[in-house]
């Protein structure tokens, strides 16, 4: 990797799309704290990784598939008590504009 | 100058399980909201995700019938964005090692056959339903939340949006074949994303693309696509530049109108999920699968020209879904004439079905009753007209057979019973006769008019005409 491992306007796009608001301070300080890790990191690239499959999972198992059957858990209820805001049995959030993908 | 077009469609369908990809919630729709939901869908703190097994199986049925190679070391990866009705802030889906890869479906544009390619097709969870309210509110539904979808991403083979239509077209009727999904674009349960680009003739590079949203049916799809299709020739022609936007299709003006412009790529910053080990599919799984695959469209339609004498017309229409098709070889199966049922099936049937605006299945009919009143009419119990009132009676769910008896409906066929009353009726009308003998054919049908009135109608027409002809010539 080049000799900056991470620019500050990097940081500062990774931080904006966690919803995270940096202050300038925060910013230069997670660019250099940031800058250590993946320095430290880039360490692995000397190691030879050829014939490695690369890692997917750090659980060295296979999923375990559940069978197809329906189980209703009844913790509507519960759960809509703890949402903070509801309202006939929605839960309410303030309207945001649709910045999704549509899955 | 000319263009050529390159149309890429992602279409997501929702697979019908017994329960969630990753949870045991049930899926099922029109239940109170949040109903079926457990701390899983949620996104609760600490709660761990379990594959569904029924989900990898469906997908893998999906894949087959799009002659797709199943990965075998497969895994699920993490899409990270905010919305509300994506309550774990990341969707679980599947990004560089997707369930299948490299598949091909093959469309027919009047006649004209063509191969599309299958880029990949993935398994993933649906979001929950966010409904807007103007008081400022968004009301969220987790319900959907966790239902299976599988993703299935064309190759950039598609030329031009009829292409796109029989792409559509011949995608859901696979899948529904497959069983795995309703796939019913105005429920929900199969969705369209397209893009569209142009670039002149004999060129290499790609043009810039365009998302289109809100395409609510097939046939928007194309609408849209036209529409889009000329925007952009437009835009070149006039020596603009078309920028990298998603458009949203209005149905009323039949246009497409700009909703954002997209800048840089969509950062979802997709990474392994840690909470489920890898998935591995053993060859026996894939043999299982392949070898309980239920026959395809283009199978049965060969089937029905070759084995039952339809015509390719006929073998096409009814393989559209495969409740028309399976109620179509049920009633066959009980004997009824196949062209006899098929001609049914694409008139009558079709017809109520429109005016009712009715699925096949939400009727009371029933292939027994189709079949036992084709054998009637086959059998010369009744006549066609009297399979008219039949028709609406088993429409109604009623037994054609009872029906039949119940309201006297017998067509009279039995020539011993018959000439009684046409010497009856020849006795009564020599001038008719003597007409007949003079070469005036209208004679024959006022005599046969006089034998219906007689029998109240059930006299069986063919059998009437030829004992009428050999008296009427014996006189």
């Amino acid at each position: 990797m080049a000799e900056e491992p991470i620019s500050r306007a990097e940081v500062e796009h990774v931080a904006e799309l966690a919803k995270l608001s940096l202050t300038d301070e925060q910013a230069s300080k997670f660019t250099s704290q940031l800058d250590e890790i993946i320095t430290m990191i880039d360490g692995l690239n000397e190691v030879n990784t050829d014939d490695v499959k690369p890692t997917t999972n750090m659980a060295d198992a296979t999923a375990i598939l559940r069978e197809d059957v329906a189980v209703n858990a009844h913790q509507k209820d519960a759960l809509i008590n703890e949402a903070p805001e509801t309202e006939d049995g929605f839960i309410k959030v303030p309207a945001i504009i649709d910045e999704s993908e549509d899955a | 100058m000319n263009f050529q077009t390159t149309i890429g469609l992602e279409v997501h369908v929702e697979l019908k399980t017994n329960s969630k990809i990753f949870s045991p919630s049930p899926v099922e729709f029109g239940d109170n909201p949040n109903a079926n939901t457990n701390v899983i869908d949620w996104g609760y703190p600490g709660v761990l995700p379990t594959p569904n097994k029924g989900v990898v199986e469906y997908g893998m049925r999906a894949a087959l019938a799009l002659h797709a190679k199943i990965n075998q070391h497969t895994h699920f990866d993490r899409k990270n964005y905010f919305y509300p009705d994506n309550p774990k802030a990341y969707q679980i889906s599947q990004s560089d090692v997707p369930l299948a890869q490299n598949g091909w479906i093959e469309i027919d544009v009047d006649g004209k056959k063509k191969k599309i390619g299958i880029e990949e097709m993935h398994i993933e969870e649906d979001a929950g339903k966010n409904t807007h309210n103007p008081n400022g509110y968004s009301y969220v539904d987790l319900n959907r939340q966790g239902t299976p979808l599988i993703e299935i991403v064309s190759k950039p083979d598609i030329a031009s949006p009829d292409e796109a239509y029989a792409y559509l077209e011949t995608l859901r009727q696979r899948i529904q074949f497959t069983g795995v999904s309703d796939v019913k674009m105005e429920e929900g349960s199969m969705r369209v994303d397209v893009n569209i680009s142009i670039r002149p003739y004999g060129t290499d590079k790609f043009g810039t693309k365009t998302e289109l949203k809100n395409l609510n049916s097939f046939n928007y799809v194309k609408k849209g696509l036209q529409f889009e299709e000329q925007r952009q020739q437009r835009v070149l022609l006039s020596g603009g530049q078309i920028q990298q936007e998603t458009r949203r299709y209005d149905e009323a003006s039949n246009e497409t109108i700009l909703m954002r412009v997209k800048e840089g790529a969509d950062d979802y910053r997709y990474f392994p999920e840690p909470d489920i080990p890898n998935v591995e599919i053993a060859d026996d799984w894939i043999k299982q699968i392949e070898e309980t695959m239920p026959e395809m469209p283009e199978r049965r339609r060969q089937r029905y020209v070759d084995d039952l004498g339809l015509t390719d017309y006929d073998a096409m229409v009814l393989t559209q879904t495969k409740e028309m098709s399976d109620f179509f070889e049920a009633a066959v199966a009980q004997g009824a004439d196949a062209k006899l049922t098929s001609n049914y099936l694409q008139g009558d049937v079709n017809a109520y079905l429109n005016d009712n605006h009715l699925d096949l299945q939400d009727t009371k009919l029933t292939p027994d009753h189709l079949a036992g009143m084709i054998k009637l009419q086959m059998d010369g119990t009744i006549s066609s007209k009297m399979a008219k009132k039949v028709f609406k009676a088993i429409m109604d769910g009623e037994e054609p057979n009872d029906y039949v008896k119940a309201h006297n409906l017998v067509q009279l066929s039995d020539p011993a019973q018959l000439q009684p009353i046409i010497d009856g009726v020849l006795d009564a009308n020599a001038q008719s006769i003597e007409d007949f003998k003079n070469g005036k054919d209208r004679a024959v049908g006022f005599l046969v008019g006089q034998i219906m009135k007689q029998t109240h109608g059930q006299a069986n027409p063919k059998i009437v005409n030829k004992l009428l002809m050999t008296s009427l010539n014996a006189r």
